[in-house]
């Protein structure tokens, strides 16, 4: 088996974020495709932790684009969350092909 | 073989299988504990990676932040038992056709790609050093980065309870 480096998780995180992709397109609940953009995220963040770790080692730019984007994941999902409960108040489904007036 | 690679590659099938299964499954609460299993799994790579600074926030945040967020929305909007409806079939195939596609795409720049390393004196991460550059105003400080998250994350929070609080009945 080959040692794991740089490629090994890249390639981790490649797959992670079409599995991602694969879920939000898929899903027609919004808790589930909220998820789906957290797997997504996700990737990304082990991207940056893994170039700022075997390419950039004596700088730590790419674990403060982490923390970054894990607070603004964090505002996102709240935000998100707030949404789709006022949704569910007023429409008593979360599916996305029946909040078609969110538009108007 | 090494136990480190042993490790790494359990890992791997940890975060990816039950990310995996995050995404197919048809009971929403059994994709939150998935889900959970693959933030675990994405801070155990963390650790490998002696990151552990950033494994902690992530465990704290995601793991017993946004999944504990999660599933209480799921308890509150969803009937308990009620199976997620099924997608239509040609969604699910050409969902996974585009996916695998761009998969495929990136991993073939990705194998032809040779990355050049830099070779200068590695700055461990500590939280000595991350603190001293997260909050440093001279060159390369990430001080003004830092203040615009804390605004943005009180103007989310106080956006969240405006969206979410219960229109009040009109009083005449």
């Amino acid at each position: 088996m080959m040692q794991p480096g740089l490629y090994q998780i890249l390639f981790i995180s490649t797959a992670l974020f079409f599995i991602g992709v694969y879920g939000f397109f898929t899903r027609r609940n919004l808790i589930t495709m909220l998820m789906s953009v957290e797997l997504i995220l996700n990737s990304v963040n082990l991207n940056f932790i893994a170039f700022n770790k075997y390419l950039w080692p004596e700088k730590l730019d790419g674990l403060f684009f982490t923390i970054f984007i894990i607070a603004i994941a964090a505002a996102e999902a709240a935000v998100a969350i707030a949404i789709i409960i006022n949704l569910y108040r007023s429409h008593h489904s979360i599916d996305v092909e029946q909040a078609e007036e969110m538009k108007y | 073989m090494q136990g480190s690679t042993i490790i790494f590659y359990l890992l791997a099938v940890l975060t990816l299988g039950s990310g995996l299964l995050a995404v197919i499954t048809r009971q929403i609460f059994r994709a939150a504990i998935f889900l959970l299993f693959s933030l675990i799994g994405i801070a155990g790579l963390y650790f490998w990676m002696q990151y552990e600074f950033i494994a902690a926030v992530q465990i704290v945040i995601y793991v017993g932040g946004i999944t504990v967020l999660i599933i209480f929305s799921i308890f509150l909007t969803q009937q308990a038992g009620e199976k997620l409806s099924k997608p239509i079939m040609g969604r699910q195939l050409f969902s996974a056709l585009a996916a695998f596609c761009g998969f495929a795409l990136v991993m073939l720049q990705l194998v032809k790609h040779n990355f050049n390393a830099s070779i200068e004196n590695p700055l461990p991460p500590t939280v000595n050093n991350i603190g001293t550059q997260m909050l440093g105003v001279d060159e390369g400080g990430y001080s003004l980065p830092f203040e615009v998250v804390s605004i943005l994350l009180l103007a989310a929070l106080i956006g969240c309870i405006v969206i979410a609080l219960k229109a009040k009945p009109e009083t005449t």
